[in-house]
């Protein structure tokens, strides 16, 4: 097996629009960045992976309009995901594991702003029984939340704090969209309210992967994965117990998650009632930093958001903040698919 | 800061699927009122139902009958209901396990506001006036303080006459779209009918049109260069076939055409010579309609043919 690590990671200071960027425009200052941290040129990069999706542009293949970023000629070794970033990652980590690349350059990006992000994701639904009603975003967490609310596992006061700790920590975070003291609001869709769902927005995120002696050229401290794994649920809601995410154990379980505790976790968790559920499913306790970097909550740009919690996992790894960091991904309504993956610095690995 | 352009841009399309056995019987039945489960090999019935145990994977076909009554398993309440939503008042959304069910399904319930509406409440199915065979002939449910149904759900051999096999489900999402700084420019001196490029600070190749970057060197382009109008044909091909909604005889000529000081071909169509006249390095300039937003062809400019070894590169 070999040691991957996670060497360099940017993001975009996300926005609620950002009509004068192309998506190209949007990702070229976070691939730059990440090569410019690890002074590798476009063309030394291994294998190239992105995540997107063409439903939030309105448009087939709007991914082949970003390649142009990355100098896609002469040809490199590419792959995209229509799905969050943080999957692209587990297709670049793969790459590397089986021994095709070295290094391998993941990005993502979404621009909510074209569109309504709540009815443009009811697209991804069951064409049969559920895609017909258009239920929304919004509207599918707020039956998860009102099942935990039900079944004593919190309840709206528990849901604010969770809203007000995750933007009180984002004004630590330049690149946040929404920080410091956001209003609860009106309900959105009983049980939440506005304070509880993320804010729309565009952004992008990018992160480099290398792998052995590689990584550590090229990065003083890298965030070793030591175990990544993704899992996903029963495509129907109603068969589901929609207060807990046996996917995310799953994943966790097989990313090594509960070999020993972590003491940071970045949860891709968009809602506050969805932060109840993964703390739940990956019995994380008070000695675990969740979300310092406000988490979705406070920027919430679609298929980055994933990524992005890799990357902060990862750069506080970097930074020496963390020894051992979880980070979630997800996917689908109601925590449908996850993600989970095991960074650890070089101290931490005796 | 160049002003970027903005267009409504509207994706509508119908999205017309198959049904398999299970999902033919269950919205055939919906259409005549009745609802149908699965029952899974432990016995299990889910509703809606499935051609695949989500626990097993094993294939499933035994049909039973359950109630158009149930029980209310989570719910939200919608202040504002959304374009295309069952209600377009006040509801909430429900899952409600049917009476023989053991798992729930998602619909929206008629309640005059959130007070009215609680987890464990009982419900009952609103039937459409008109069914199709789709989850929207259940119109809704509403609160219903009746009798239970029947406990055990009946066997049902998921017959009916004139059975329902797909379903259209319209779909329409709608965007403004913005191009960015450069595709904007684009567009702008087109107005005009002038054409510009851009420029790659590292190597120097002029992109046409313009999309912001380099797609060799990686990185933005920025230095604006008006090319054209007259460009060389580099490589073409003849259409046989007429186009639906377009109003050009066949056959035509279809080209990729090097703008004068352009490093990148673009495509047009050649006219105002036989189609067969045309050749690799002729040259040709835009014609434009009157109003139009683009050159509707171009047509030969009577020069000599450009050499070969001047456009070789952007073959």
């Amino acid at each position: 097996m070999r040691d991957v690590a996670i060497v360099a990671f940017a993001q975009t200071a996300h926005r609620r629009r950002t009509d004068e960027l192309s998506e190209v425009d949007l990702l070229m200052p976070v691939l730059h960045e990440v090569l410019g941290a690890t002074g590798l040129k476009a063309n030394e990069i291994g294998f190239t992976c992105s995540g997107s999706a063409d439903y939030l542009a309105g448009r087939a293949f709007s991914f082949t309009m970003a390649l142009d970023g990355v100098g896609a000629h002469p040809p490199i070794s590419e792959s995209h995901v229509e799905m969050d970033g943080a999957w692209a990652l587990y297709e670049a980590w793969v790459k590397i594991m089986t021994g095709e690349a070295d290094t391998a350059l993941v990005y993502s990006y979404g621009k909510s702003s074209p569109g309504e992000v709540r009815d443009v994701l009811s697209r991804q639904l069951d064409p049969y029984y559920l895609a017909p009603l258009w239920p929304d975003s919004v509207a599918l967490a707020a039956l998860q939340a009102q099942a935990l609310i039900d079944a004593g596992d919190t309840d709206e006061t528990a849901l604010a704090e969770i809203a007000a700790r995750s933007r009180a920590d984002a004004t630590a975070n330049p690149y946040a969209q929404l920080t410091g003291d956001v209003p609860a609001g009106d309900h959105l869709v009983h049980p939440l309210r506005t304070g509880d769902c993320p804010p729309i927005g565009d952004g992008a995120a990018a992160v480099i992967l290398a792998a052995g002696d590689t990584a550590r050229a090229l990065c003083a401290r890298p965030a070793w994965i030591r175990g990544i794994d993704h899992r996903i649920e029963a495509h129907s809601l109603g068969v589901r117990d929609l207060t807990d995410s046996p996917s995310t154990r799953l994943a966790a379980q097989h990313a090594g998650a509960f070999e020993r505790p972590a003491d940071t976790a970045e949860l891709h968790a968009p809602f506050t009632s969805q932060e109840v559920v993964l703390r739940k499913a990956l019995g994380l306790g008070d000695d675990t930093r969740v979300n310092p970097s406000g988490g979705a909550l406070a920027a919430n740009p679609v298929m980055a958001a994933g990524l992005i919690r890799l990357g902060e996992a990862a750069a506080r790894i970097h930074r020496g903040e963390s020894d051992r960091a979880l980070a979630h991904a997800t996917s689908g309504p109601c925590l449908q698919q996850n993600l989970v993956a095991v960074l650890e610095g070089e101290s931490a690995h005796v | 800061m160049t002003d970027v352009l903005s267009a409504p841009l509207v994706v509508e399309f119908p999205f017309t699927r198959s049904l398999g056995p299970v999902q033919s019987a269950f919205l055939t039945g919906l259409r005549e009122r009745t609802v149908l489960g699965v029952r899974t090999d432990d016995g299990t019935v889910l509703v809606p139902p499935v051609e695949y145990d989500p626990v097993t994977a094993s294939e499933l076909r035994e049909l039973v009958e359950v109630a158009a009554t149930g029980t209310v398993t989570t719910w939200a309440w919608n202040p504002s209901p959304r374009r295309n939503q069952p209600l377009d008042t006040p509801f909430a959304w429900v899952l409600v396990r049917l009476d023989g069910a053991a798992t729930a399904l998602l619909h929206a319930l008629d309640a005059p506001g959130p007070a009215a509406v609680h987890t464990g409440m009982r419900v009952r199915i609103r039937w459409a006036a008109t069914r199709t065979g789709a989850i929207t002939d259940i119109a809704c449910f509403e609160p219903y303080d009746g009798e239970a149904g029947p406990g055990q759900p009946a066997p049902h051999e998921g017959e009916f006459a004139d059975p329902v096999t797909g379903i259209a489900a319209p779909a329409r999402l709608d965007y403004v779209h913005t191009p960015g700084r450069a595709q904007s420019a684009y567009l702008k001196a087109l107005e005009g009918h002038r054409t510009v490029g851009e420029r790659c600070p590292a190597c120097r190749k002029v992109y046409v049109p313009p999309r912001g970057a380099c797609p060799t060197c990686g990185i933005a382009t920025e230095e604006e260069v008006e090319v054209g109008p007259r460009g060389t044909v580099t490589t073409f091909c003849i259409v046989n076939i007429k186009a639906k909604n377009l109003d050009i005889e066949v056959p035509y000529v279809y080209a990729h055409i090097a703008l004068d000081g352009a490093d990148l071909a673009l495509h047009g169509r050649i006219a105002g010579i036989p189609y067969d006249q045309v050749r690799m390095g002729l040259r040709v300039e835009p014609v434009w309609a009157e109003g139009a937003r683009h050159p509707d062809h171009y047509r030969p400019t009577g020069e000599p043919d450009a050499d070969y070894d001047t456009y070789k590169e952007l073959v």
